[in-house]
């Protein structure tokens, strides 16, 4: 199960949502809105997606951890206006045993972040703005606007 | 010729000025031609070497043959998470 929504994500839910009987042991991984980024601060964030391939991503990405590893896994991604210190993404990954949670779950989020096509810009203290980018040297690019 | 629609997205959609464009590209183009004709676009210049695109939704190399009907899109570098 994957989402995007622009309504803040509930990590205990997520979690609940993936356990079952046979599970001891739900991994998750929580990412949440920094106040710092690139030595500039930062005072608030906003996720834009090309929705319906994002969605299919994280849909394909929950696929493959579950074929991989044998796990029950749900995962959240925000979109829109956040706070610092809201939570961006979410993911829980419930299995048998510890090794394949951690596993799955860390694979997950390192799978989202480099296939789903989301972006992040960021508006900083001084109230300038930018688009962040990974593959820039400074990790940000400014607004063409 | 085949006339396609391009979603732009995020950075991209700010260079162009727009949420999509046309281009009008000759049968059995493909994605390095479409990207030389986004770069003749107002904006275009501004693009990287060889920017991501996506067909149908999925992320394709600068040979993937178009063709009409196709679902288009020029993602701009991912930061999600």
């Amino acid at each position: 199960m994957s989402f995007l929504t622009s309504q803040p994500i509930d990590i205990t839910t997520l979690a609940a949502s993936v356990h079952a009987p046979g599970h001891g042991a739900v991994a998750t991984f929580v990412g949440l809105v920094r106040d710092h980024h690139a030595g500039r601060e930062v005072a608030s964030l906003s996720y834009s997606a090309y929705g319906a391939m994002a969605e299919k991503i994280c849909a394909d990405v929950c696929a493959e951890a579950q074929a991989r590893w044998q796990v029950h896994v749900a995962l959240a991604h925000r979109l829109g206006k956040l706070a610092i210190g809201e939570t961006a993404i979410a993911v829980a990954v419930a299995s048998g045993h510890r090794d394949a949670a951690f596993d799955a779950c860390r694979w997950i989020v390192d799978q989202v972040k480099s296939r789903a096509p989301i972006w992040k810009r960021e508006r900083y203290a001084d109230g300038s703005e930018a688009w962040v980018d990974p593959s820039a040297p400074a990790g940000i690019v400014s607004s063409a606007t | 010729m085949n006339r396609h629609v391009v979603r732009l997205f995020a950075r991209y959609a700010e260079l162009f000025g727009a949420e999509q464009v046309e281009v009008l590209l000759p049968f059995n183009s493909r994605v390095s031609d479409l990207i030389v004709a986004l770069r003749a676009l107002p904006g275009g210049a501004s693009l990287p070497a060889q920017p991501f695109v996506a067909v149908n939704m999925a992320q394709v190399a600068d040979g993937f043959e178009l063709h009409e009907g196709d679902e288009l899109a020029l993602l701009p570098p991912l930061a999600g998470g």
